[in-house]
């Protein structure tokens, strides 16, 4: 055994780790009290990972029931308990969370050259709100379960479940607490907190996806905070707005859960689109295409993606001329995606293609992203919509954005910035393993669903006609390679922690400011305050020389900044 | 170590710019008083659709008030500026919903026997 | 903050006792907390404004439920009191502010406890208001509710007895909805205002303590906005629920 194997710090071995954000301190106290953004991503980190596992645990059952057309394994009430489960999970604790509060979190502080965000313990009491809606919400649905499905339809949801759906509700209302604040310390961190030299058109696109999410997280979960509030309170007080004995709208209710819900799936997907824009410019060696549009389309996405609302209710006896309204609106909230695909292209055509792990997750999510958006606009037609809505067609036109796209993104940037988070290297073989197997088990799980939505299966059903049980077992087979593709980052990563290749502060050779920060990063994130003097995605110069000429040095500062932060981890 | 106000006098103020004398509030306070009045006072008489057009347009009369003076906007940055006018104009957008209400029955006028 | 570190600095001005460490100065600090609390209160406008929303549907589909109801139920006189006590616990707290940004410690104090007195003052009118709705007339939804309108009351108070046939026959269950709404969106702004009593009252304590913390003005104007919001939800709830024309 050589002195390299021995752990840093004992006599004869390697030198002690310089101090960083991990290392400083190892007590429960200093962990579940910290101030710290990227301990704080770390705690979310965990909590995600969690969520998804059970959430795809459920999503398991559901496809093990539906191998069996005559729904052999669940009782029906059942079955409609596990498709809550996984929806609400992975909608409201995975899928809005999961980049904006772990990468996020992380990153942007970092990427503006902050020491930290704007109200470090309002982002502390946002994991908090997360974990407390979280268990709260978990609870309901695993003692008892919740059958009314994600969407929470009156009057069944307020007047005639027996289910747990007010404690559940009560959760993701929790929750939506959680969204809000990290997003208002979003928008005021990008605002107010750039570094010196720092312009708008100077940010990496990730920051300009981020801020964009955080308008749609601000001006839109309210709504959907009132109106399940509203469920709730009609539950247990019976004041209620939605029951039609009353003389209430139970579409009303429709009408309030998607103006918030239809801007979600935007909350879910740009965050993984600014993922995007960062792994495709690094492993291309190449600026952005056309970054100007790319970061006013995210804008644009914020913005017209709160007037679609409507085409979740084509059906449901809304007005055919509201009804015509939103469907021109949603084909034309259509373009701004699509203009981000055509500038990734144009990024990687004759870039120096790297193919990395995190490159080929994000070359999966162009493709998937583009089919899941293109079927969007099939049930953005009313006429097709009135034949695919409420089947499986609709199943996988959502799992190809909201997989194909958002985690696919997320898994991009996991593996990024893990070096920059933990200070280790993934191995990259088992890395593009996982994303090969990730790929087809996806495909596999859900492109059988677009033909048998199209043939007439109905979603949330677990009784079908027996023709549609080839594509129901392609599927369920597909969804077994898929959870290989997620069980082998798993291993990896943590495996990663403790023997992993030791990670410079720029193994990618990135653009950025978050790589020019030691791997893992320090407490206060910089040593010396950046100024940013060049333009972002800057991969035609040498990306290290850049920011060295940028830098502002200030004597005596490292030590003064240190004791700051003990002071402020005091209080 | 405290920073007292004769060290340090050009930190006195923890960086308070310009301040409302209170004066203006006052005069404002009567204004939503007398304006309030006057929103009680028109609900008794028959205007037909003009009570509810007044009652609203005095409403948000006082509001912009309180939001310019009581919340200080009127001398704040452009970006509060921006965030308290962005709130009010997606409740507009919100009340598009009242798109559907309104043209549900267009489909029975325009096509009867559909 | 230690006078070496201060010299250190090299830029001629020390921390603030005050700045947090995420701030360059106290400008960053002081405009970073007012763009926050905006934030926040853009999600409240939406958070209201969603039953605002609900309301106007309502009432446009159902004109004679709100005005028989609103006319009969909803008393000016005690809506007219509430809002008079919140326009000036506005002013009051706009003063409060005003005497923190000046460092006034008394006279914080006195106009945030004047600001709370008036918060009281329109919770016990809204208690009395309430107890009738609830206690002697039977209007809270659910299964204890009680809608009947005699011509007496007809009379009294849209002064005829005579109505047109649409607004004759208000049934009940319809009129359970209209209160439905004025118990929730009402009920909704009164947690708000008993929150407001929370923060309001917490600050006027630590300030007369001498709390450290206290010594700086920004939460003290933050709570002003939050309060100020509070004001404004009333502005608009007072005349759609107590001063419905009745007329429609």
């Amino acid at each position: 055994m050589s002195a390299a194997d021995l752990p840093p710090g004992l006599p004869g071995g390697p030198e002690p780790v310089r101090p960083n954000y991990l290392n400083w301190s190892y007590t429960v106290r200093d962990w579940l009290l910290t101030i710290d953004h990227k301990r704080i991503a770390i705690l979310y980190l965990v909590s995600i990972s969690i969520m998804f596992a059970l959430g795809g645990a459920a999503a398991a059952v559901i496809r093990a029931e539906l191998t069996s057309p005559t729904g052999r394994m669940l009782e029906s009430e059942t079955y409609n308990k596990m498709f809550t489960m996984h929806g609400v999970i992975m909608v409201f604790f995975f899928l809005v969370p999961s980049i904006p509060a772990t990468l996020g979190n992380f990153c942007l502080p970092l990427m503006v050259g902050a020491k930290d965000l704007a109200f470090p313990r309002l982002n502390l009491l946002s994991w908090y709100l997360y974990t407390i809606g979280g268990i709260l919400a978990l609870g309901a649905m695993i003692w008892g379960g919740v059958d009314t499905g994600w969407t929470f339809y009156t009057p069944y949801s307020s007047i005639y479940s027996n289910t747990n759906v007010a404690v559940t509700v009560v959760g993701i209302f929790i929750a939506g607490f959680s969204s809000i604040a990290t997003g208002i310390n979003f928008i005021v961190t990008v605002h107010k907190m750039r570094a010196p030299g720092l312009t708008w058109f100077r940010l990496p696109l990730f920051v300009w996806a981020h801020y964009a999410t955080s308008v749609i997280i601000v001006l839109g979960t309210p709504v959907v905070a009132i109106t399940l509030a509203l469920v709730v309170t009609e539950r247990l007080l019976h004041i209620g707005i939605f029951d039609p004995a009353l003389g209430g709208d139970p579409i009303l209710f429709q009408h309030m859960f998607w103006f918030y819900s239809h801007p979600a799936v935007y909350i879910m997907i740009l965050p993984s689109m600014g993922v995007i824009s960062e792994v495709i410019s690094c492993f291309a060696r190449k600026r952005v295409f056309g970054y100007e549009f790319v970061a006013f389309s995210s804008i644009a996405i914020a913005v017209f993606g709160f007037m679609v609302w409507g085409h979740h209710m084509f059906v449901t006896g809304q007005s055919l001329y509201s009804g015509m309204v939103f469907s021109a609106l949603s084909f034309i909230v259509a373009v701004p995606s699509a203009i981000k695909v055509f500038n990734w292209t144009a990024t990687i055509y004759k870039g120096q293609v790297w193919f990395t792990a995190p490159m080929l997750y994000a070359l999966g999510f162009i493709g998937l992203f583009t089919i899941g958006g293109l079927t969007g606009l099939y049930c953005a037609s009313l006429a097709v919509d009135v034949h695919i809505n409420m089947t499986y067609f609709i199943v996988a036109h959502f799992h190809y954005v909201m997989v194909g796209g958002a985690t696919l993104g997320y898994l991009a940037g996991l593996h990024f910035w893990w070096p920059k988070m933990t200070g280790r290297m993934y191995p990259e073989g088992w890395a593009k393993l996982a994303a090969g197997i990730t790929f087809i088990g996806f495909n596999l799980t859900f492109f059988p669903q677009f033909i048998v939505g199209y043939l007439g299966m109905p979603r949330r059903y677990h009784f079908y006609p027996a023709e549609f049980q080839i594509w129901h077992i392609l599927s369920t087979a597909g969804a077994s390679v898929l959870a290989v593709g997620y069980s082998i980052p798993v291993i990896y990563l943590i495996w990663s922690l403790k023997y992993g290749a030791l990670a410079g502060p720029n193994p990618w050779g990135a653009a950025g400011l978050e790589w020019q920060t030691p791997s893992p990063p320090p407490s206060h994130n910089f040593d010396t305050v950046p100024v940013v003097t060049w333009e972002a995605y800057n991969y035609e110069e040498d990306v290290d020389e850049q920011a060295e000429k940028g830098r502002e040095s200030m004597p005596g500062v490292v030590g003064a900044i240190e004791e700051e932060q003990h002071r402020t981890h005091e209080h | 170590m405290e920073h007292t106000s004769q060290e340090h006098p050009e930190h006195n103020e923890a960086g308070s710019s310009h301040i409302t004398p209170w004066t203006v509030y006052a005069i404002v306070f009567v204004v939503l008083l007398v304006l309030m009045g006057a929103t009680v006072a028109a609900s008794f008489i028959d205007l037909g659709p003009g009570n509810n057009i007044l009652a609203m347009g005095i409403a948000i009369f006082k509001a912009a008030l309180v939001v310019t003076f009581f919340m200080q906007v009127g001398g704040s940055s452009r970006l509060t500026k921006v965030w308290a006018a962005l709130g009010f104009i997606w409740l507009a957008f919100l009340f598009g919903t009242l798109g559907d209400y309104l043209t549900r029955n267009w489909l029975k006028v325009l096509h009867p026997g559909w | 903050m230690s006078a070496e570190v201060a010299e250190e600095h090299g830029h001629g001005h020390a921390h603030h006792p005050l700045q947090c460490h995420q701030f360059e100065d106290m400008d960053q600090q002081n405009e970073t907390y007012i763009v926050g609390m905006w934030s926040f209160l853009v999600t409240e406008i939406m958070f209201f404004g969603a039953m605002f929303l609900a309301y106007t549907i309502y009432r446009n589909e159902n004109p004679a439920v709100f005005i028989q109801a609103g006319h009969l139920y909803l008393l000016k006189v005690p809506g007219g009191i509430n809002t008079v006590i919140l326009l000036t616990s506005s002013f009051t707290m706009a003063v409060g502010v005003y005497h923190a940004q000046k460092a006034n410690r008394i006279l914080q104090v006195v106009f945030l406890s004047l600001t709370v007195l008036c918060a009281f003052g329109f919770l016990g009118v809204k208690a009395v208001e309430w107890y009738t709705e609830i206690g002697l007339e039977h209007h809270l939804p659910g299964p204890g509710f009680q809608y009947k309108v005699t011509p007496e009351e007809m009379k009294e108070h849209l002064g005829t007895d005579t109505l047109p046939a649409a607004q004759a026959s208000v049934p009940a269950s319809k009129a359970q909805l209209f209160f439905c709404l004025y118990f929730a969106m009402t009920g909704l702004h009164a947690i708000h205002v008993i929150i407001g009593i929370l923060i309001i009252g917490t600050l006027a304590i630590m300030v007369a303590r001498r709390h450290p913390a206290a010594k700086y003005y920004m939460p003290i104007e933050m709570a002003g906005l939050y309060w100020h919001f509070v004001d404004i939800v009333w502005i608009f709830l007072f005349p759609l629920f107590y001063l419905i024309p009745k007329k429609g």
